[in-house]
């Protein structure tokens, strides 16, 4: 025997007529290998993100080590009432996903559609707050590019609402023209973090419907599974984010 | 007694399966539509050729330009936009999928015993993306080009230029995706989908390679993806990340780009290693000597090519400090490569060696591949690097390592899997002689100017004085010997579809498992499950096989 060993053997054949879930592709051997590979995949897939977002990540250390003064001031013209909450909203979203995959593997149609579509909102409120303080950022020409203004940072009395709180000295112009850095940071960041909230809440329209059809509910839990991986994944980069934006530094007197 | 090993099989009775993954399905939706790996092998192929061919165009149109001092054939600009071009072609568009989408995308499964990959549709997935991004770049080229230079060195692209870096950029992006796709499919398949017996040190040298290459694809190429974002963003709103007049860095960019684009070398020569391991000991029909060194070299590449990408960088004023530090590291990674090649060298050796087509390519990658890989210990070194950098010297330094190394693997593996792909064989002498017709002609073009760089002769202009003229007419001699060279294979090879003889399930009496299944394979792959129970290049094993069946027939 051990001298004619076969390279292709059959492996039994008994599975041939054996039934599996229709939602096995035709290439896995069994559902739980397929569950297995596409988990493992979406982690991977996670795992380029933080590539993704380390690359900005890294940009702000260096510059944020560069131009103390300027980034403390920058943070400075967050608005940390709209921060926190929306802080609060995407980590009630999160809650809601979480409790959405717990309702398709427990396989609770009604609970999953109910779900998906606070997270939906949820999703939304996030990007509608974000916009308040977008638009905020965009009447003081807080943008970067042709039409940023370093009024605020060269004359902090000539913008009293934060004066009153932070009583501010006035920035030397050579470093008040690197708040326009501090900006291109917070958009480059928090616009890469909305753009991944926007295909985030376009997937979710998709699931709602899908749902509704109860599609995750028999059983076949993969793509609502990954989706919260994502969801959750988003919201991990805000909880990044906020601190990093919004809060370190913000009462230095610098 | 090693002479009846040598023996082909009879390929007078082989015929080609009526079915098979080329026929199972017909109509063009049958190809568009596809889940199947070895279909998208196959649409990959086709593209990577169509566009290796406008990049060999524009390699074509420089050397016919460096043929005189002046600057004759086309204004300075255009010459400038010419080598963009070829640069981001052979780049993104050739070189980074060459070998994993078309041998990896085909063979991985195969080779694990699995019937697809674990995402076939994400694999079709990143196959349009390469197709979109292919198709941005052409329009780049049709709509007045772009000439910031492969590197899209900021604030060049991002203040001074007014041509389509947008565009560019976007397409580099896009086709990224694709391959981080391609990286992260290989990754889970690895892992996930290996038949029963098949054990992470039984997998042919040819999938730890491509282990490796994914680990630097789904790692290293969103770094790539948020630097052209950063640069997209200065050039459209005018932020000011890398911007040095608001207090941004132009060297952040350099980190950025080159912590991917350094990585990305190893991205194209790690599979190109993997092909030359299969050819090496099939053709010397001996096990890999030191497979284990081998596989972990690989990953090895993989970890310490991650630490040296600041060796792009000696001139830009980085700081002296970190200058050793990434020299020495930089003088790291030469070692795993050199276990590579002293470990194939020892596996020819007592070896009972045959020259056929993919042979002669991988000789041809093993000596090109040291002279490309020592002089980058050359360039690594800072005393030298201040004085080679920017020439010509650097030129041919990494086209000895991707032309000579990179591409002699890929004509290696297209040759060496030709059979299993299209059930036929290509011709053999012919290709003999493009083989041979490759090495000169490659040794032509880029010898002379490693003396050229040490001459001092810049890169990246059009003119240039007189007295190098005679080494550049050399160059552009070898670059037409090197254009026949590449345009006989596609001749042949397309040629062999129709009248190539009849291959028979495993011509190289090879011990893979993609061998012991027809060719062409079966849309599924396997009939039945394999389980593997046997070391990989286990020729001994082939050898009681195939006396099994003689005597089962007889």
């Amino acid at each position: 025997m051990s001298d004619s060993p076969a390279v292709i053997h059959g492996a039994p054949e008994a599975d041939a007529h054996h039934a599996h879930p229709a939602w096995q592709r035709h290439h896995f051997e069994t559902v739980d290998q397929q569950a297995d590979a596409t988990n493992f995949a979406m982690w991977l897939f996670l795992l380029t993100e933080i590539m993704f977002f380390g690359g900005l990540f890294t940009a702000y250390l260096i510059m944020r080590n560069w131009y103390y003064p300027a980034f403390v001031q920058g943070s400075h013209q967050l608005n940390i009432f709209w921060g926190t909450l929306n802080t609060t909203v995407l980590i009630l979203s999160s809650f809601t996903m979480a409790m959405g995959v717990w309702c398709a593997e427990t396989r609770k149609k009604n609970g999953l559609v109910l779900c998906l579509i606070l997270t939906f909102i949820l999703g939304l409120g996030f990007l509608g707050i974000k916009t308040i303080e977008y638009s905020e950022k965009i009447e003081k020409h807080h943008v970067p590019g042709f039409h940023y203004s370093m009024q605020s940072f060269l004359n902090p009395a000539s913008d009293p609402e934060i004066y009153k709180e932070y009583h501010d000295q006035p920035l030397r112009p050579d470093m008040a023209v690197h708040t326009e850095v501090y900006f291109s940071l917070y958009f480059a960041m928090t616009g890469m973090h909305a753009l991944h909230m926007i295909i985030g809440i376009a997937i979710l329209g998709f699931m709602i419907f899908r749902a509704r059809a109860g599609a995750y509910t028999t059983g076949h839990v993969t793509f609502v599974e990954n989706f919260g991986l994502y969801w959750h994944f988003v919201d991990i980069v805000w909880i990044f984010l906020f601190p990093l934006l919004y809060l370190i530094s913000r009462h230095a007197n610098s | 007694m090693s002479d009846t090993l040598l023996l082909l099989p009879d390929q007078a009775t082989a015929r080609i399966p009526k079915v098979n993954y080329l026929t199972k399905e017909n109509g063009i939706l049958s190809w568009l539509l596809t889940g199947d790996h070895k279909r998208i092998a196959m649409l990959y192929l086709v593209s990577i050729t169509f566009f290796f061919f406008i990049g060999g165009a524009m390699a074509g149109l420089i050397r016919l330009e460096l043929l005189t001092p002046q600057a004759d054939l086309m204004a300075t600009d255009t010459y400038n936009k010419v080598f963009t071009m070829h640069g981001v072609i052979m780049i993104f568009l050739f070189l980074v999928p060459s070998v994993p989408a078309t041998l990896g995308n085909f063979l991985i499964p195969i080779m694990l015993g699995a019937k697809d990959l674990a995402l076939p549709k994400i694999n079709l997935l990143s196959w349009y993306l390469y197709v979109a991004g292919g198709c941005l770049v052409l329009y780049t080229m049709m709509s007045g080009g772009v000439d910031t230079g492969w590197t899209f060195t900021t604030p060049l692209s991002t203040h001074y230029l007014n041509t389509n870096v947008l565009s560019t950029g976007i397409a580099v992006f896009i086709a990224g995706f694709s391959s981080i796709f391609t990286g992260l499919n290989f990754i889970v398949t690895i892992h996930k989908m290996r038949a029963p017996g098949m054990t992470w040190f039984r997998m042919p040298l040819f999938v730890w390679s491509h282990y490796a290459a994914s680990i630097l694809m789904v790692l290293g190429t969103p770094v790539l993806a948020i630097a052209i974002v950063l640069v997209a963003l200065e050039r459209t709103i005018g932020i000011g990340v890398f911007d040095p007049t608001k207090g941004g860095d132009p060297l952040l960019f350099q980190h950025l780009f080159w912590f991917y684009s350094h990585p990305a070398v190893y991205i194209m020569i790690l599979p190109g290693m993997g092909v030359i391991s299969e050819v090496i000991s099939t053709f010397s029909r001996k096990r890999v000597f030191g497979y284990t060194a081998v596989a972990f070299s690989s990953v090895a590449i993989a970890v310490f090519g991650f630490f040296v990408w600041e060796h792009h960088m000696f001139i830009m004023g980085v700081s002296n400090y970190s200058t050793l530090v990434f020299s020495l590291l930089t003088m790291l990674v030469a070692v795993p490569s050199a276990i590579k090649i002293f470990n194939w060298t020892f596996t020819l050796y007592k070896g009972s060696i045959t020259f056929e087509t993919p042979m002669l390519y991988a000789f041809g990658f093993m000596g090109l591949f040291t002279i490309g890989g020592l002089t980058g210990v050359f360039l690594g070194t800072t005393g030298t690097d201040i004085h080679l950098t920017e020439t010509y010297f650097i030129v041919a330094h990494f086209h000895f390592v991707m032309v000579g190394g990179m591409l002699m693997a890929f004509l290696s593996g297209i040759h060496f899997w030709w059979p299993k792909m299209t059930g036929r064989m290509y011709p053999e002498k012919i290709s003999q002689l493009a083989a041979l017709i490759t090495f000169i002609g490659f040794n032509l073009t880029f010898f002379p100017q490693f003396i050229l760089g040490t001459l001092g002769m810049p890169r990246r202009y059009a003119a240039y004085p007189p007295e190098f003229q005679i080494l550049n007419v050399f160059s552009t001699a070898g670059a037409s010997v090197l254009g026949v060279g590449y345009l006989l294979p596609i001749l042949y090879l397309v040629w062999s579809l129709k009248y190539g003889a009849i291959a028979g399930n495993n011509p190289w009496q090879a011990t893979g498992l993609e061998w012991q299944i027809q060719s062409p394979p079966l849309t599924e792959n396997f009939v039945e499950t394999p389980i593997m129970d046997h070391e990989a290049y286990d020729y001994e094993w082939l050898e009681k096989q195939t006396a099994k069946e003689v005597s089962s027939v007889g």
